[in-house]
Parts: C-alpha cells; structure tokens; sequence
C-alpha cells in the first residue's frame, strides 16, 4: 500500500480497530516500496527482517491506543545510527559501518513501537543540496525524476512524497530538511537547537545540526516531533525546556498572528514563479484573518558565506575522527601510519567532504583565523539580532524555503557556489537556532513550491498551528506526484 | 584582480593539515574552486563588526551547567567489544591493530 489516502490518525485507528495488523502493514510497506523505489533510489539500505520481526513483537503486544506512533512505519536518513543496521551517511568511508548503538531518537521511537523500514539516501556526510554528492546512488525527484530531490535529506523526502512511508527523518544544518521538503511537496520541520538531541547523529555542524520529521501533514509532522522531543543526558545541548503536545493548538484559527514577511526574502535572485506562490500564500493568511507585514533582516544576505566558514570550519575538526583506525574505510598497502591517514581519507571522501574539509581547516589555519572564522561568528550574532528585533513585534516570519523549484540532476554539481546558494533563505535560521519548517504552497511549472515558517526559539507549536491553517485552506498537500503509484 | 586569495600552494599545505592529498589535476580543480569560495567570503569585510561579539554556540549557558552529569565509569559487556571491533579495519588478539609508524616499505612485513 501507498500512504496517499492515510494519515498517521486513520493509520492508527485502523491499527486499533484491527482492519490491519501491524505486520501486514509493514509487508505492505515493502511490496510497495519494491515497485515504487527503484524508479526513485530513496532506499539505501532495508530493514526488511527486522522490522517484520517487530511488527509482530507489537501485535503480539497490542498496539497502545494512546501511542499514534505505534505500530508505523518511519524511515530514518543514513547520517543517523541505528544500532545492528549499516549506517553509512551515503558515504564510503563508512560503507561497512555496523553502529553498535541506537541514537537517542532512534530509541524513541523503538519505545515508540515505531517500525524502522530503512536508511535514506543523502548528500554524503549532508554536505549538499541535491543528493547528488551520495557516494552510492542518484535520487530521484517524483514530480519529475529528471530532477534533483533537493538534499541533503533528499531520500528522506521522497520515501514521503512517494508514499512509501508516512514519516521519515531527516537532519538540518543549512536547509536540509526544509529544502527537500520543499521540493518534493511535502512537510518538514528543523526543530529549534536542542529541541531534539542530536546524539548519534554523525556529526557535521555541531552549533547548527538538528534532526527533525518529514511527513505529507503538518499534524502528522506535529506527532512525529512529539515522538522525539526532549532533553538528552547524552546531548549537553539538548535543551531541558518543558516539550508541549505539539498537535494541540492544530485548530485552523490564525486570525489576529501577526507574521513577518522579510523583503531580502522576496528580492532579486527568487525565481518569479516561486514570489507568486508566495504572495498567494500571504493572501490565504490575511483571508484567515493574519496580519502580514514587510520586515527587514538586513544581514540575512551575508549567512551564506557566514555559514560556509562557520560549518565547514565544524565539519573538518567533526570528520578527523575518519582516520582510517578504529573505524570506517582504509586504504590498501600504507607504508605507516601517516599514510594510513593521508591516503584512506583521500580515497574515502568524495569531492564536496573535502572541499568543505579545506575550507574549514582555511578558515581555522594560523592567520586567517581572524578574518574568516570570528568574522563569521561575529556576523552570525548580527543576524541573530535581526531575528530578535522581528520577533518583537512578530509571532512568525514567513518566506520562501528555497528560491527555485527542484534543478535538473546534473545543472549545479559541478558549480560549488551556485549549489552553495541555494540555502540563501534556509541558512540564517540554522546560524540562529530558530525552528523551521517547510509547508507545500502551490507549484511553479507543475513542481512543487515550500513556504517557510520561522519561529521564535522553542515556539514551534506556532508553526504548526500557523501550517495547519494554511494547509486546511488549501489543497496543495493532497496533489500527488507522478511517481508512487497514485494513479 | 588585486591579490591572490590562494594559491596552489597553500592549497596543498591546508591540505596536509587536513591529512589530504590531491593529485596535480585535483589540486588545480579545488584550488580554483576554493579560491572563488573564499572569494564570496571577503564580503564579510565589509561588514562593520566593531565590537559584536561573536557567537560560537547556541546552547543556552544555565541549561548547560545543569547538563553536566556525573563522570561515572560505565563496565561494557563482551558483545559490545566485539561488535566494535567488527567495525576495525585490523584487528588482532581482541585489539585494533595500527601499522607502523615508521615506514615499513624497507624490509616489508
């Protein structure tokens, strides 16, 4: 079965009601994914045994009607470990990587009694906006499968947007949640820094790296963040702010929300396609009875080149650990140790991990440091103080996720800087920690088109509210894509 | 343009900080890259940043010191140590096993 005419509620009463067993629907999960996934590559790795094996654990059990989780299948992107199942972040560096532990999320949603399907394809170690840097196989964009997923949780979103499962996981450094999300016309939220712990999510930025769910509704997306929410003991950034029910408040109301509309989001280098989605977005909010106001983020233009050097600089002292010893891929007939180094990082990165590698360790070498990785920080707290003043006087900022539908596979790889603009709108958040999440709005030339909600820190329960209300009002969210069998 | 921003150069000496070694047509492919890479970043020069302090985490400071937790040793079982080494490229005798650190190309193994 395909999970375009189910929600997470009607999964679960079902579930309840016994019309299906956990166990048929995860083999139905598999059937379709079989004809659905190789025309897609979303699937680096199935959990088939595993999981056929816990569906029958939790019929045996009973399905909890308290837990809409239970019984579900999810699919979890590859950057984040799953304890006796290959977990390589698309990279071959890690291409025989068994982790002997779950992440924190990971044992949420086991205790969740949520099914684990799979490993998602990715940029490799997230280093990417189009799935392409994986090492292992192209993805496939279901509206148009001559076009890039978006990424680097591009695998993530598609098992969603295909309907081969109704949530998947994915993780955000600079967009890659949102930008997927946005381009495969479904959900997806990058939750506030420390909202969820990033435990045994393979490093990358560490002061910018979130997981968060993708689903095709914002209440479903709103369960699966309740499912992994929360303070970590293991994750001395988690955050021990009280975590609410994020799908109370899911009521369609959003009159009086006064929201933010920035005007760098709306300017020069936005695809005019992609404006017009959104101004008609803006309308359906003032129709509901929202207010929306042009603001300014003056220094939002500079995130990208802050995040570069702020990231990249994260991402080369995170990946030494990839030495070529306790772990990971190394090099055949090394003469010593440094050799060992040197040659298997050489061949176990792919080209975006090593340029990323180089520009960090640039930004961090002895007399650059100054003007490339302080500079960076120093303009990371002036954006972070252009939120704070919108947010004065605002509930929510409202924007596009990306400036163009999903590109050709192909047109940017080779173009670093082109590919690097492309978070130009999801970046600034990241730098600031704030939550994010990506609804679909409409489509430009039949692919589809994201509308940004940013929150005030630890306030995504506005988002949600506010993305229940724009998706109830329109009918974006239940066009299906070529792909997926909805026919 | 005024002034180089790096040059090959450069380019290979980060590259032995960051133990990477690139071939000639690599080192000339990401040495143009990288060099209009940091190119974009200049513009942060023009920022006015005199006296901003500059943020290097996000986590909130009072919830982290409650984050600390005790520093206890934890004893790990048989199955863990062999499901870690499973994961070691060279092992012997129960031990993750490293090459020579001096080069072995002399009188072989």
């Amino acid at each position: 079965m395909n999970y375009f005419d189910q929600d997470l509620t009607s999964l679960h009463a079902d579930l309840v009601a016994k019309k299906i067993s956990a166990l048929e629907l995860t083999k139905a999960t598999f059937a379709n994914l079989r004809q659905v996934d190789p025309q897609l590559g979303a699937f680096l790795n199935l959990n088939e045994d595993a999981a056929l094996k816990r569906a029958a654990e939790i019929d045996a059990k009973g399905i909890n009607p308290d837990n809409v989780m239970a019984g579900i299948p999810v699919a979890v992107k590859d950057n984040i470990v799953t304890k006796g199942l290959t977990t390589t972040a698309a990279s071959k560096m890690l291409e025989n990587f068994v982790p002997v532990y779950d992440a924190t999320v990971v044992e949420k949603m086991r205790a969740s009694d949520a099914i684990i399907i799979g490993k998602n394809n990715m940029d490799e170690f997230a280093m990417g906006g189009s799935t392409e840097n994986s090492a292992f196989k192209v993805t496939h964009n279901p509206w148009d499968v001559s076009r890039v997923p978006g990424g680097s949780s591009g695998g993530s979103a598609v098992a969603v947007a295909s309907g081969q499962v109704p949530v998947a996981f994915g993780s955000d450094t600079g967009g890659s949640i949102r930008q997927p999300s946005s381009f495969n016309g479904v959900v997806g939220m990058k939750p506030t820094y420390g909202r969820v712990s990033r435990w045994g999510l393979i490093a990358f930025g560490s002061s910018l790296d979130q997981i968060g769910p993708i689903t095709r509704s914002v209440k479903d997306n709103a369960a699966a963040l309740n499912m992994i929410a929360g303070y970590d003991q293991h994750d001395g950034t988690s955050s021990k702010q009280a975590v609410p029910d994020f799908t109370a408040g899911l009521d369609g109301n959003v009159k009086g929300m006064k929201i933010a509309l920035p005007k760098e989001y709306m300017g020069e280098g936005i695809d005019p396609k992609v404006r017009e989605v959104i101004n008609n977005a803006v309308k359906k909010f003032e129709e509901l009875g929202a207010t929306v106001e042009e603001v300014s983020l003056p220094n939002s233009k500079y995130g990208v080149s802050a995040y570069y050097i702020i990231a990249s600089s994260e991402a080369s002292s995170n990946l030494q650990r990839f030495d070529g010893i306790r772990y990971g891929f190394r090099a055949k007939d090394v003469k010593n140790l440094e050799d060992v180094y040197v040659r298997s990082r050489s061949e176990g990165f792919g080209d975006e991990v090593k340029r990323r590698i180089m520009l960090g360790t640039f930004s961090l070498s002895a007399g650059y440091y100054d003007a490339y990785f302080h500079k960076a920080g120093q303009v990371r707290t002036m954006i972070i103080n252009d939120f704070n003043k919108v947010f004065e006087d605002y509930d929510m900022i409202m924007g596009p996720v990306a400036p163009t539908p999903a590109f050709k596979i192909g047109d940017e790889i080779s173009d670093p800087i082109t590919m690097y603009m492309n978070d130009v709108l999801t970046i600034p958040v990241n730098l600031a920690g704030l939550p994010g999440m990506s609804v679909p709005a409409g489509f430009a030339d039949g692919l589809p088109v994201g509308l940004q909600l940013i929150g005030k820190a630890f306030d995504e329960s506005t988002l949600y509210k506010a993305g229940y209300a724009f998706e109830q009002a329109t009918d974006v969210h239940q066009q299906t894509p070529k792909v997926g069998g909805a026919n | 343009m005024a002034e180089e921003r790096i040059n090959a150069d450069q380019v290979q000496h980060v590259a032995g900080l960051a133990k990477l070694e690139f071939n000639p047509a690599e080192l000339e492919t990401f040495t143009g890259q990288l060099e209009k890479i940091i190119g974009m970043f200049e513009e942060l020069s023009t920022v006015d940043t005199t006296d901003v302090p500059a943020t290097m985490r996000l986590s909130d400071d009072t919830l982290r010191e409650a984050n600390l937790r005790e520093d206890q040793a934890v004893k790990s079982s048989d199955e863990l140590r062999h499901a870690l080494l499973k994961n070691a490229p060279e092992t012997a005798n129960g031990l993750i096993k490293v090459p020579a650190i001096i080069d072995e190309s002399g009188d072989g193994e």
